[in-house]
């Protein structure tokens, strides 16, 4: 029934592939880094420029190979790229220029 | 770190520079958003477990409608997601998982455990909750059902976990001290 | 479509994702399932087009419970329980 549709990467429930996998339940403090992007993501929801779905939608956009090496807070950095890009809020060259400083 | 790693740095601090200077926002803001992000600790949520097990009217409350519960006990709310409570008991185990991402009770529990995000909690939860809570150390009694809860949509969801016996006359801090983030996502069950 | 706690209902067995750029929250695993429902949980804007920044339509969204050998082939005797859209929700 459902096997003709393999679920998108994102969607895990059940997935085979990570059935055998056994779960870190070490714990993992987050960085600097961590902390910023989650600030960033909740001020740019709060300023109604960016919604938890339009974040969502974006990391489910993200190409399989990478979206599978990026850390958690990598996901949602690279989707809020893409959704301000989208929004014009700035340009590709504006952030290229930026990423080169 | 990775190439990966420090391409992500980058794009953060590349991001932040362009807002600001186009007046989106500052770093100023930056801070404040992450000192009040950081406020919300598991605690939050140990409190309220604690006065469900010795205020019935509280426990009521908490399974009717969590963020008014939450805000019963002076936990911001406003703005946040709909908090759902999930009343463990002597017939069902219930067990929280987001499989599509990683939606999480944050405004009450505070940031989610690595685990919670990972691939393999997202996969197996749904599937062989079992065999996953052996991973906790937690073998759970028989008879009990397992409700594997799946927070695909708009509502957050914790666990209101059985009050462990050898409790009685415990004070609320004392009780509150027994429950950890584990207990209100139903990988653990609190013990004296 | 409206449905109240404790009717069986059964969820399509759609993939818009297929068809196109798509935002759906509706799990793979219970697409084509038979579920029962336990309650309503409210309404709130569609997050299929929210994720587009399209304007979004409040939908009811319910909680609906399966049965694991519902779901998978080597079944189980415990419950999934997953908040669903009604636009996703059938009458068997």
């Amino acid at each position: 029934m459902n096997s003709d549709n393999p679920p998108a990467h994102h969607d895990m429930g059940g997935v085979p592939r990570f059935m055998c996998e056994a779960v870190d339940v070490s714990p993992h403090e987050l960085n600097d880094f961590d902390r910023d992007v989650d600030a960033v993501r909740g001020l740019l929801s709060a300023k109604k420029i960016m919604s938890v779905d339009e974040l969502r939608r974006g990391i489910e956009a993200i190409p399989e190979a990478e979206y599978r090496r990026l850390s958690y807070y990598g996901r949602w950095i690279r989707s809020i790229a893409d959704n301000l890009l989208l929004k014009r809020v700035f340009t590709e060259a504006e952030l290229r220029a930026e990423m080169e400083r | 770190m990775s190439v990966l790693e420090a391409e992500s740095e980058a794009l953060l601090g590349a991001i932040r520079r362009l807002l600001a200077a186009k007046g989106v926002l500052n770093e100023g803001e930056i801070a404040q958003q992450r000192q009040s992000t950081d406020r919300a600790e598991p605690g939050q949520g140990a409190r309220m477990v604690a006065r469900a097990w010795t205020d019935p009217d509280y426990r009521a409350l908490m399974l009717s409608d969590g963020a008014k519960a939450a805000e019963a006990m002076n936990i911001p709310m406003r703005g946040m997601p709909p908090l759902g409570v999930l009343e463990n008991n002597d017939q069902a185990h219930h067990l929280v998982v987001c499989t599509l991402c990683s939606c999480y009770p944050k405004a009450v529990l505070g940031y989610p455990p690595y685990w919670y995000k990972s691939s393999a909690y997202r996969a197996r939860a749904v599937r062989d909750p079992r065999g996953l809570l052996l991973e906790f150390g937690t073998s759970l009694p028989e008879g009990l059902t397992i409700r594997v809860v799946d927070s695909s949509a708009d509502f957050r969801w914790m666990v209101l976990p059985r009050r462990p016996s050898g409790t009685d006359g415990w004070s609320a801090e004392r009780l509150a001290a027994l429950v950890r983030p584990g207990d209100m996502l139903g990988v653990t069950l609190p013990n004296a | 479509m409206s449905f109240r706690a404790g009717e069986e209902v059964v969820v399509k067995n759609d993939w818009p994702e297929t068809r196109g750029p798509a935002h759906i929250r509706t799990p793979h695993y219970v697409r084509g399932r038979r579920g029962r429902v336990v309650r309503r949980l409210g309404a709130f804007p569609n997050p299929e087009d929210l994720a587009f920044a399209r304007p979004a339509a409040p939908r009811d969204l319910y909680h609906v419970s399966f049965a694991m050998r519902e779901l998978w082939p080597e079944g189980g005797g415990d419950e999934v329980v997953v908040e669903l859209y009604e636009h996703w929700l059938e009458r068997p």
